[in-house]
């Protein structure tokens, strides 16, 4: 099964943090993408720049809204993901667990709408 | 008897002892709970109708594992698009070849760990438990845990919809992640039992018969994984309990408490089995909640044998108890033992550093233990309003009466 690994962070987090620590998560998350890489789960994965840089676009009555900023604005916000092909959800948990993202953020585990 | 008596008796009796087995088996592969249930339901159906005139197979379960896979099969075949019907279709080719030996493969504790995964909401565990490897429907579920049957058909059916959808497996979870995991099954067969419990005089059917069920879950699970010390705890806990059945209501219904039953009533068998297994887990050194509050009702048990009771022995038990759990329920029972070694001041205090857990303002035993000891030392009057708390939180008839009968004790 195809899972996303959506791993929210929050974005003051990183700000604050010390050259070394970015040092050191920057490692972690290479770490990270070897794993899935070597054992061969990895479908796809993005970094995805923060929602200061983002638009939202939603179309009305033929009418095309365009807003500067992210559809919700949360504290937490959707930094990247890891798109994994796994047996079953345990060995997705078990990979969301091992990822960064989940000791300095929060990781959502969703299933792949097969169609 | 007749043919067709007779292949129903058999149709009936596999159901009720193969029910989870089937569902398990089918659903481990696929996932779909609920097409295995539905495919299963129509075996029965078809065994019903055939076994009359066939005769009743060697081994009939078997054949209702074969009948339901080819129904799978058949609705796949309707269902899926060509190459997913493949894929499935050779899934259960597979399963087939296994289905015609006589050794049924039993996937039921699979089947209970894929219902109290942690990505299944807490409250329906127990639940889908009793649905999938009990075969009990919505409607019975719902009024043993006082729900309303379309609310808790709605959640079983998400349940269900969520185990398919999110992948969650049928296996037993790895070695770093089964005692966490086991802890929610057993979590959810003492739940079933407990919601059993609280019907003592076994007056509504449906509710009696969660705790003979949780009883026969705790002893499957005991014996799948009979090196998991917690799961024996588990037993032993509820085997104490039950013991004590009889003698929980007085020849006329009214409520006995613990300290002032009738010891010749408690059974002796089940005293021992009880026993036995907390004996045998002990040796796994391994100590966990189930264990520790089995230990308490081992304490309490051993008044049969000495005519008293070792309070110290249970304090210490509840102090254990206490550090592992940090649950209010538990701080209360250890008061309530403080009382009995240290006087009923020591208790009160030890209640008094509870009584800033706002939740249980509203927790009848917190008031009716309070009650109790602040009569003990004296203080009727405050006995007497946290009495009057006490029974107004109780819904229970019989033990609001009891209540009732100590607060009018005190006024007199």
């Amino acid at each position: 099964m195809q899972y996303t690994l959506l791993i929210y962070t929050d974005p003051a987090y990183f700000a604050r943090s010390q050259p070394d620590e970015t040092q050191k998560r920057i490692a972690a998350y290479n770490a990270y993408f070897e794993a899935l890489k070597k054992e061969d789960v990895m479908v796809s994965s993005n970094r995805l720049r923060p929602t200061s840089d983002a638009t939202t676009v939603q179309v009305a009555n033929g009418k095309t809204n365009v807003l500067n900023g992210p559809y919700a604005e949360t504290r937490e916000e959707l930094g990247g993901y890891f798109l994994i092909d796994v047996p079953d959800l345990d060995a997705a948990i078990s990979w969301a667990a091992r990822c960064p993202g989940s000791s300095h953020g929060k990781v959502e585990v969703r299933p792949v709408w097969t169609m | 008897m007749e043919d067709g008596e007779l292949a129903r008796n058999t149709a009936e009796a596999v159901a009720r002892r193969s029910y989870g087995k089937l569902v398990a088996l089918l659903a481990a592969r696929t996932r779909d709970v609920t097409a295995a249930e539905d495919a299963l339901a129509e075996a029965f159906a078809a065994a019903l109708a055939h076994w009359p005139q066939s005769g009743v197979p060697a081994n009939p379960e078997a054949w209702l594992i074969t009948t339901a896979k080819r129904k799978t099969i058949d609705s796949a075949r309707h269902r899926h698009r060509a190459e997913q019907a493949a894929d499935h279709l050779k899934l259960m080719a597979d399963e087939l070849t296994c289905a015609n030996d006589n050794e049924i493969p039993d996937e039921r504790l699979s089947l209970m760990f894929a219902c109290a995964h942690p990505a299944i909401e807490a409250g329906i565990r127990a639940p889908l438990i009793l649905q999938t490897v009990l075969g009990f429907d919505a409607a019975t579920i719902a009024s043993a845990f006082l729900i309303a049957p379309s609310s808790m058909s709605q959640r079983l059916v998400r349940a269900k919809a969520k185990i398919r959808r999110a992948g969650i497996p049928f296996r037993l979870p790895s070695r770093g992640d089964l005692s966490e995991r086991l802890d929610a099954v057993l979590d959810a067969i003492y739940t079933t039992y407990c919601e059993g419990w609280s019907d003592p005089r076994g007056t509504d059917i449906n509710r009696r018969n969660l705790a003979t069920e949780g009883i026969w879950l705790g002893r499957l699970v005991a014996s799948l994984l009979p090196d998991e010390p917690e799961a024996l705890g588990l037993l032993a806990l509820m085997l104490h309990t039950e013991a004590r059945r009889e003698a929980r209501r007085s020849a006329d219904g009214e409520f006995v408490p613990l300290t002032e039953q009738d010891t010749l009533l408690w059974d002796r068998t089940l005293i021992e089995e009880a026993e036995m297994l907390l004996l045998r887990a002990s040796t796994m050194k391994a100590i966990g909640r189930f264990q520790l509050e089995a230990a308490i009702q081992s304490a309490h048990a051993t008044r049969c044998f000495t005519g008293r009771t070792d309070w110290r022995a249970i304090l210490g038990l509840y102090d254990a108890l206490w550090r592992m759990t940090h649950s209010p329920v538990v701080a209360i029972n250890r008061a309530v033992a403080l009382a009995e070694t240290d006087g009923p001041q020591a208790g009160l205090a030890a209640l008094d550093v509870q009584a800033a857990d706002g939740r249980l303002s509203q927790y009848q035993p917190y008031w009716a233990a309070r009650a109790e000891l602040l009569s003990r030392a004296g203080h009727e009057q405050d006995a007497g309003e946290a009495l009057d708390i006490a029974i107004g939180l109780e819904s229970d008839p019989a033990i609001r009466r009891f209540l009732q009968r100590k607060r009018s004790v005190l006024q007199g």
